[in-house]
């Protein structure tokens, strides 16, 4: 029964990231790519490790996606990325990719022919956090000073004014330390809209 | 049974990164490209969890944990990338991206 | 006394560099006091030193260990024996009496101090040549006297043709100078020492008479000899070199730097002696050189060139001499030699001055009652040359005529004919320039003082030296093989009546008929002849044609610098692979994210291979 589970939940993976890599519109691509994170949760599920799947889906199909979700909405990529798409994606782009990937499939083959391994049991949520909190503690901390740079690194390159020696977000009129003024600088009022401006770093 | 699962699903792992770097090396839009490279992520976390459940312990899940959160710091950072590239060249064309040339 | 000899090359060169350093700063009286004071003392002092020297003596006086290089050893040392005596006399006296001379001639010019700088340099390389214990002193002395050559030849630089001309010379007795660079290096090879004396006396012991190897060392010695000398085939560049001023010309080429091979076939003739091959080729090629050079001579209009011409003639029978055997002979010949070219260089420098410097015989004519004094000193010059009987010129030709019979009457016979050349060229031109009607009004050069004096003084004494000098008894018995010859009474009587002959008819052609003078010249074919013969038998043609064009030629096709190419290669290679890889870089994510799927698919490649 779990066989075929297994079978089904990889077709629809594999179907799913075909998808992804082939739509035009960003949302389309996106969704896919929700169905394969959760696909692939179910084989997760399937190969024991129940934690790991329900985090797929909460952090990676839950919390990342929506991220993706928030920067296409805000930038307003729809349609004229979706023109664009049609315009850059002709047949001739597949082919030297495809090549290139089909022989590091067949090496894959080749690496990945070992003899049978064992069946599958259930690991649980239990063991996972016993491991965390013992040999993989600074493993742990390690990865929240990584997600610490990442805010950093997200809030910083966020910011809509990057001048040099200028206070970021603030209306260039009141401010006279400014030496560059450069003549195109408009004020950022809203984050909605996507203003295409040329600001020097 | 059971046991060409875990050979399936290593192999599922390849097929899936290989899927996502034709992705990657295709797609000229930025957004897409990080898409794809999701989705290579998601083969290798996929292929921890394999490699964990073949030796029934609970460090290939770990390993899922940290990929999980590598790909949640990555996908913040690039997508701030994204919107930097929108506000500055109007639109998200990788190519456009060459004055590291030469 | 003896111990001064040091002093001897030491003096000019002192002097040398003296005016060389005070060249702007010095006066005219100093620079001849500097300049020609110090060549009158070493002078001197060598009049002392042969004084009280004894023929059989020989004297070595070491300056200074110079070098040793694994079993190479040199050392700057002084030897005398009678020859070098003999040559250091006549380098020295001669040499004072030109440089007194030049103090008149070249008071004029701008360049009065820079001119005796470098003939002092000339005399002290000279002197150092005439005196070195060794080869590789002499080769110092041997190019010392090049490079000064050159620089007297082109003192005039601002005409790029003295230029050119000081040029000729400087390449063309380089090819000499290698031959005898090459000759030292076989010696040093076989024998081990470049010590002349050891040379000579370990040639002798072990080299059998006929030897290839002395024979090959004498040839190559021979061809630096032949260089320096201007002898053929090297002969194209003396008379160019008259480009230089006129004492230049009296002193290195006619009295003493041409006479440097001479010198040095005198001083290896054991080497020499070992090798009749090389015996052969030396007289062969001094009786080829005297009569093409006789025969050049009897048809140039340049008063100069045809002293050249002469001084190549007669430094032919000097090495005809050598090569019979008449060693002393040809050094007799080389002093005698050496009085009257000087005073015939001089003079013909007297009347150059006179016409304000033309040298066109065609321009001259008449000057033998304008000139009287210089009249003299030609006509004593010329009957020198001629071997008129009893100068000092017959008393040194006949023994060279005399033993050429005794070696082989073909070599006889052509030093004949070449003195019947001779006599009739120096007498052409005696009487064309000095007889017949006046063509240009001499204006003799007027100088301040005492200067005035310096020139007829050195042409009295050097006319006298050329009328008496056949007196002389030179110190030669022990340093050269002597011969006892007595030819003939026909070959004697020929030998004494052949100048005469000549210049009997050249009396009767130029003075007596010279209808028949322009008839003969008119006779078919001897336009073209004389042509050829003026041009010194083409062989500056032939070098032309032969050497310079191809390395001209190759010089064009090799512009680019092939050898250059190769490492600039490297340049173009290494920027053709950079553009190459900056091709690479092309700043494109998705080509950088294909490159690194290669990478790992040649990776996971050869780890699955192997």
């Amino acid at each position: 029964m779990s066989v075929a589970l297994f079978y089904l939940a990889a077709a629809i993976t594999l179907i799913s990231a075909l998808m992804v890599i082939t739509r035009h519109h960003p949302v389309h691509a996106l969704l896919y790519l929700v169905v394969a994170q959760l696909a692939s949760a179910l084989i997760f599920f399937l190969l024991g490790a129940p934690f790991a799947a329900a985090l797929e889906v909460l952090v990676y199909a839950g919390a990342v996606m929506v991220m993706f979700i928030f920067v296409i909405m805000m930038l307003n990529l729809g349609a004229a990325t979706q023109e664009q798409e049609q315009r850059w994606l002709g047949p001739s782009m597949w082919l030297g990719p495809s090549v290139l990937v089909a022989a590091l499939l067949a090496e894959l083959l080749l690496v990945l022919n070992n003899s049978g391994l064992a069946a599958p049991s259930y690991v649980g949520p239990k063991a996972l956090g016993t491991a965390l909190f013992g040999p993989y503690m600074l493993a742990v901390e390690l990865a929240s000073m990584l997600l610490l740079a990442a805010l950093v690194g997200a809030y910083h390159l966020s910011r809509p004014y990057l001048q040099r020696g200028a206070v970021a977000a603030q209306p260039p009129q009141t401010n006279t330390t400014k030496h560059s003024a450069p003549p195109h600088n408009q004020p950022h009022t809203s984050t909605q809209t996507a203003t295409t401006e040329e600001a020097p770093v | 049974m059971n046991a060409p699962m875990l050979d399936h699903a290593l192999l599922l792992a390849g097929m899936l990164f290989c899927i996502g770097l034709i992705g990657v090396l295709v797609r000229r839009n930025l957004l897409f490209m990080l898409l794809s490279l999701e989705i290579m992520l998601n083969a290798a976390a996929l292929a921890f969890v394999v490699a964990g459940a073949a030796w029934q312990q609970a460090d290939g899940q770990i390993m899922f944990i940290l990929v999980l959160s590598l790909a949640g710091a990555e996908v913040a950072l690039g997508l701030g990338l994204v919107i930097q590239l929108q506000r500055r060249c109007g639109s998200l064309d990788l190519d456009q991206l060459n004055r590291l040339r030469g | 006394m003896l111990n001064l000899l040091w002093l001897i090359p030491t003096l000019p060169l002192l002097s040398s560099l003296v005016l060389m350093l005070g060249a702007g700063r010095l006066s005219k009286n100093s620079i001849v006091i500097c300049g020609v004071g110090s060549v009158g003392l070493a002078a001197l002092i060598a009049l002392s030193i042969a004084a009280g020297f004894n023929a059989d003596d020989s004297y070595r006086q070491l300056l200074w260990h110079w070098f040793s290089v694994g079993t190479l050893s040199a050392d700057f040392a002084l030897y005398l024996d009678g020859l070098s005596l003999v040559m250091l006399m006549v380098v020295t006296g001669i040499g004072f009496l030109i440089h007194l001379y030049a103090a008149g001639y070249m008071y004029d010019d701008p360049d009065y101090a820079r001119f005796f700088a470098c003939m002092n340099l000339f005399l002290a390389a000279m002197l150092i040549l005439t005196l070195a214990d060794n080869l590789v002193l002499l080769y110092l002395g041997w190019e010392g006297v090049g490079l000064c050559s050159y620089l007297l030849i082109g003192f005039w630089y601002q005409d790029p043709a003295n230029g050119m001309a000081a040029r000729k010379a400087f390449v063309i007795t380089r090819v000499g100078d290698t031959a005898l660079a090459i000759g030292l290096f076989l010696l040093y090879r076989e024998l081990g020492s470049l010590d002349i004396g050891t040379l000579m006396s370990g040639a002798s012991e072990r080299w059998p008479d006929g030897s290839s190897t002395a024979t090959i060392a004498a040839l190559l010695l021979l061809g630096g000899a032949v260089g320096k000398s201007a002898q053929l085939p090297l002969q194209s560049w003396l008379p160019d070199a008259m480009a230089g001023p006129t004492p230049v010309s009296a002193l290195i080429h006619a009295a003493t730097m041409v006479t440097a091979g001479v010198y040095l076939i005198a001083r290896c003739h054991e080497l020499f002696l070992l090798s009749p091959l090389a015996m052969t080729t030396v007289a062969v090629i001094g009786l080829l050189t005297l009569l093409l050079s006789g025969c050049s001579a009897l048809v140039q209009t340049d008063i100069k060139r045809i002293l050249a011409y002469s001084t190549i003639s007669q430094i032919g029978y000097m090495f005809l001499a050598l090569g019979v055997g008449a060693w002393s002979a040809a050094i007799f010949h080389l002093v005698t030699h050496a009085f009257f070219k000087a005073l015939l260089f001089l003079s013909a420098g007297s009347v150059i001055l006179a016409l304000h410097h033309k040298q066109d015989i065609g321009d001259m004519g008449g000057l033998g009652r304008r000139m009287p004094f210089v009249f003299g000193c030609f006509l004593i010059g010329s009957a020198c040359l001629a071997a008129l009987p009893f100068t000092s010129g017959y008393f040194s030709k006949e023994p060279i005529l005399a033993q050429a019979w005794e070696q082989a009457p073909l070599l006889w016979f052509g030093g004949a004919l070449g003195a019947l050349i001779t006599a009739l060229y120096s007498f052409r031109l005696i009487f064309v320039v000095f007889f017949g009607e006046l063509r240009t009004e001499p204006h003799p050069v007027q100088r301040p003082g005492l200067v005035a004096l310096k020139m007829p003084i050195a042409l009295s004494l050097l006319a006298l030296l050329a009328l008496f000098g056949g007196t002389l008894e030179l110190p030669l018995e022990t340093v050269l093989p002597g011969v006892e010859i007595h030819p003939p009474l026909l070959i004697e009587a020929i030998n004494t009546l052949i100048p005469i002959l000549g210049v009997l008819a050249c009396y009767s052609l130029y003075r007596l008929n010279p209808e028949l003078l322009t008839r003969l010249k008119q006779l078919p074919g001897t336009s073209a002849l004389r042509q050829f013969w003026r041009d010194g038998w083409g062989f500056d043609r032939l070098y032309d044609r032969c050497l310079r064009q191809p390395i001209l030629w190759l010089a064009r096709v090799n512009r680019n610098d092939i050898a250059d190419q190769l490492s600039q290669g490297v340049a173009v290679c290494s920027r053709f692979s950079h553009q190459l890889l900056v091709e690479v870089q092309s700043g494109q994510i998705r080509w950088y994210a294909s490159i690194m799927a290669c990478g790992v698919v040649l990776l996971i490649g050869l780890g699955v291979l192997i």
